[in-house]
């Protein structure tokens, strides 16, 4: 990879850690909060299900895990196991996708 | 401290310290001395009471015994020191001291590292000055207290000992690493306006083996004999490469 994709890549994954910190904040406060007095799932469901502004919260959680999680684990298998190259960065294009394929099910399942 | 005088006096009650030293290469094994103390001794003083009084096959590097030349620097007791200036006082556990080759650099002979890696890599780094000017144009006047000149004043003491080098885990896991030393070198440059090799040198110091690789572990801020902070020149480096990136300067 060129250099200015591997500077592409670092700006991306700090771009997506802001992201992630305020996501996560969201989502554990609101998690708690919604079970606090009892809520059932289905009550849960209920809530989320056809609400634009939670597809789009949960939509922007996943692009941001998809993207941050697959160069985060670049920098660990190069610097644990030594595994560099096209071949780590096929594998990891692939994970991203798996990542996100497997989150945006978990949205849709929320709010269809 | 001159010949004669070590061993020869000024010893603090006779007492004795412990010290095992690292002989062989890559290969080999800590053999134990016992060196007398004295006062304000410093490890540089025992690992040269070894080699004149008890064993002249041991290897190891110094210069100037000040401070300033950076040839020193070993591990001592596990953390990477410049020996001339550290005080077995300081160091010692128990009167006990052990002195091994810096981590990270291939070993030579008991405590003498291979340091071309290390400079090499101040090369990669692009490392070198490139200015601009002629004979025929005035020198440049810089402000001491502007911005980039006080960005330069805090990274320019280093004197190459290789302690943060060796202080460095991701140097440690990724051999490409530039490291600490010549990315703290690379800002320096960047921030001194009369060079003109910018471009090319954020070039050079971006990516994978470069200051993106760091993660702000911070041991080489934590080490350095001349206080300098490596970590935040590196954290300069980010920013420098990351806005050079986006605007599609390289």
């Amino acid at each position: 990879m060129s250099v200015r994709g591997e500077t592409m890549l670092w700006i991306a994954q700090r771009a997506s850690a802001v992201l992630l910190a305020v996501c996560v904040t969201v989502h554990l406060v609101t998690m708690t909060y919604a079970i606090r007095g009892g809520l059932s799932a289905v009550e849960i469901f209920a809530r989320t299900r056809g609400s634009i502004g939670w597809l789009a919260f949960y939509t922007l959680f996943v692009v941001a895990v998809t993207v941050h999680v697959p160069i985060g684990l670049r920098s660990a298998l190069g610097e644990w196991l030594g595994w560099r190259g096209r071949s780590r960065d096929m594998v990891l294009a692939a994970f991203a996708l798996a990542l996100g394929a497997l989150g945006m099910r978990a949205v849709l399942g929320v709010f269809a | 401290m001159g010949d004669g005088e070590i061993g020869t006096g000024n010893e603090a009650s006779g007492a004795k310290l412990s010290v095992r030293i690292w002989r062989g290469a890559r290969q080999g094994e800590f053999v134990r001395y016992q060196v007398p103390r004295h006062v304000s001794q410093t490890v540089l003083d025992v690992v040269t009471y070894v080699q004149r009084v008890l064993d002249p096959t041991l290897a190891y590097r110094f210069a100037c015994r000040v401070g300033m030349c950076g040839s020193c620097a070993m591990t001592v007791n596990g953390v990477a020191r410049w020996t001339c200036r550290t005080h077995v006082d300081k160091v010692a556990r128990e009167g006990r001291l052990e002195v091994a080759p810096l981590r990270n650099l291939p070993v030579i002979r008991d405590l003498v590292t291979d340091m071309r890696e290390f400079f090499d890599k101040w090369a990669r780094a692009q490392g070198r000055f490139r200015g601009g000017a002629t004979r025929h144009e005035d020198v440049a006047r810089i402000r001491p207290d502007s911005a980039a000149r006080m960005q330069v004043e805090a990274g320019i003491e280093c004197i190459g000992c290789g302690v943060c080098y060796a202080s460095c885990d991701v140097v440690a896991r990724n051999p490409d690493y530039l490291g600490p030393a010549a990315l703290n070198r690379a800002w320096t440059l960047v921030n001194d306006v009369r060079d003109i090799a910018r471009t090319d040198r954020l070039r050079a110091v971006a990516g994978d083996a470069g200051c993106h690789a760091c993660h702000t572990q911070m041991g080489c801020t934590e080490r350095c004999p001349k206080n300098i902070a490596p970590t935040a020149s590196i954290a300069g480096l980010k920013r420098e490469t990351a806005r050079a990136a986006l605007r599609g300067e390289w």
